[in-house]
């Protein structure tokens, strides 16, 4: 796959391939949006300032939180808990409250009930009270997932080791699992069990619906070296060829990270609970110490809207800080 | 703590049997040199999500430990399924097992299966 734009759908000439590559790779936990095709950077205070009126013509609004890891206490972040919390109380802040959260995975740090019970205690301080999950691996550890599927998958009719779908507003929502069954020297899988469901799942669709997949572990090749990748995602993706608009939501990474290919786009979302080095950037991919005063601004949470008639869904990173 | 021993899997009768004489032949070998067999400890580290050394050769009877000096939790699973894989180690846990059967056992961390490790295990 390549790094950079490879069509133009939105025809507008604009030059954005150097740009955007430079700003995906550099994971600041910047402020930035692509909506329509044009790529723009904001801040936190002009998200404020723009208040309804950012969402008056939105006619779906959900909001991307990950890797809580509660249980977590080490110097990346003694406190993963407080961090959460000050997420939740971001989104309880919004002008105009998301329709509903997505978690991408790794809620806790060791699967254990008493992480899991601490997460929902938090969570119920969030005035939006409909989430979506999918697990990360740290969320399956001991168990093959099984008290993660017993606690999260409630409200939805989870298949096989917990993947399902929904609609909100014409919108088909897509949550895979591929943390479970890895095999030794590989990545993230899905499984042939998974793929075939999913074949099923969008055949009957019309071209025109937007398609929102997320899942804990990137579909596309991160930085394969540390395992940031999906080997079976190349398959799942040939099932979305067709859309035209397809927004691919990972955690696992814990910083913003984006390609757009074709009418697929890719985004990581930041961690509300440490960072994690740039790829490469490190001997390992393990949390990454920074000093306390920068900490907030590299853990964050992402909203993602949509707008009927445009293509491509406006997907905006804010920090903590 | 769990036996090291490339058993056949298709029934728990071939286990147990298999698992049984593989016990039998290390204790022989404990009973030749027994300080040796019996105190050495063989340390795997789990550092920078690798394991340090990738490749440990160890004698039948002998233990081996694996710990964990990552922020991140880690696990050791036999790919063929040759010895009770371990439950996530956390900072500074342990996971010991004995060598049983000369042989290669080759095995990786569940949780970040890029990481992968062997061991050779010889006569005593």
């Amino acid at each position: 796959m390549s790094d950079y734009i490879s069509h133009d759908h939105e025809h507008d000439g604009i030059d954005r391939r150097g740009f955007l590559h430079c700003m995906a790779w550099a994971g600041t936990g910047l402020l930035w949006t692509i909506s329509g095709g044009v790529l723009a950077s904001r801040t936190l205070a002009q998200i404020a300032k723009a208040g309804d009126s950012l969402s008056s013509a939105t006619d779906l609004s959900f909001l991307q939180i990950s890797d809580s890891h509660i249980g977590f206490s080490k110097d990346a972040n003694k406190d993963v808990t407080e961090t959460f919390k000050i997420a939740l109380d971001r989104i309880n802040a919004m002008p105009t409250p998301p329709s509903f959260l997505i978690h991408t995975g790794d809620l806790t740090q060791l699967s254990k009930p008493e992480e899991f019970d601490t997460f929902d205690q938090v969570l119920k301080s969030c005035r939006t009270k409909d989430v979506f999950y999918v697990p990360g691996e740290h969320d399956v550890l001991n168990d093959a997932g099984k008290l993660y599927r017993e606690r999260y998958l409630k409200s939805v009719e989870g298949k096989g080791s917990g993947w399902y779908s929904f609609n909100k507003n014409g919108v088909h929502f897509i949550a895979l699992v591929n943390v479970l069954d890895l095999q030794a020297g590989g990545l993230g899988q899905l499984g042939d069990e998974q793929l075939e469901w999913l074949e099923a799942d969008v055949k009957d669709l019309g071209t025109s619906t937007p398609i929102v997949v997320f899942a804990h572990i990137p579909l596309w090749a991160v930085y394969p070296q540390w395992g940031w990748g999906t080997s079976d995602s190349e398959r799942a993706l040939g099932y979305l060829k067709r859309f035209g608009s397809v927004t691919v939501l990972n955690g696992h990474i814990h910083q913003v990270l984006q390609k757009v290919e074709g009418n697929v786009t890719f985004h990581t979302a930041m961690s509300t609970a440490f960072p994690q080095p740039a790829p490469g950037t490190a001997a390992s991919p393990g949390p990454m110490k920074v000093p306390a005063e920068k900490l907030r601004s590299m853990l964050g949470l992402t909203s993602v809207q949509y707008k009927q008639g445009k293509t491509t869904l406006a997907v905006v990173d804010s920090n903590l800080g | 703590m769990t036996t090291l021993t490339p058993t056949s899997k298709r029934t728990a009768l071939l286990c147990a049997i298999s698992f049984l004489n593989l016990s039998i032949l290390a204790l022989g070998g404990d009973m030749k040199k027994p300080d040796e067999t019996t105190t050495k400890q063989n340390k795997i580290e789990i550092k920078d999500f690798a394991f340090n050394p990738q490749t440990l050769t160890v004698k039948s009877g002998e233990k081996i430990t694996w710990i964990n000096r990552d922020e991140e939790p880690h696990t050791v699973v036999s790919v063929q399924k040759q010895f009770k894989k371990s439950t996530a180690l956390d900072t500074d846990q342990e996971f010991t097992i004995t060598a049983g059967a000369p042989g290669t056992y080759t095995y990786f961390c569940s949780v970040h299966p890029k990481m992968t490790g062997t061991i050779v295990v010889v006569k005593p």
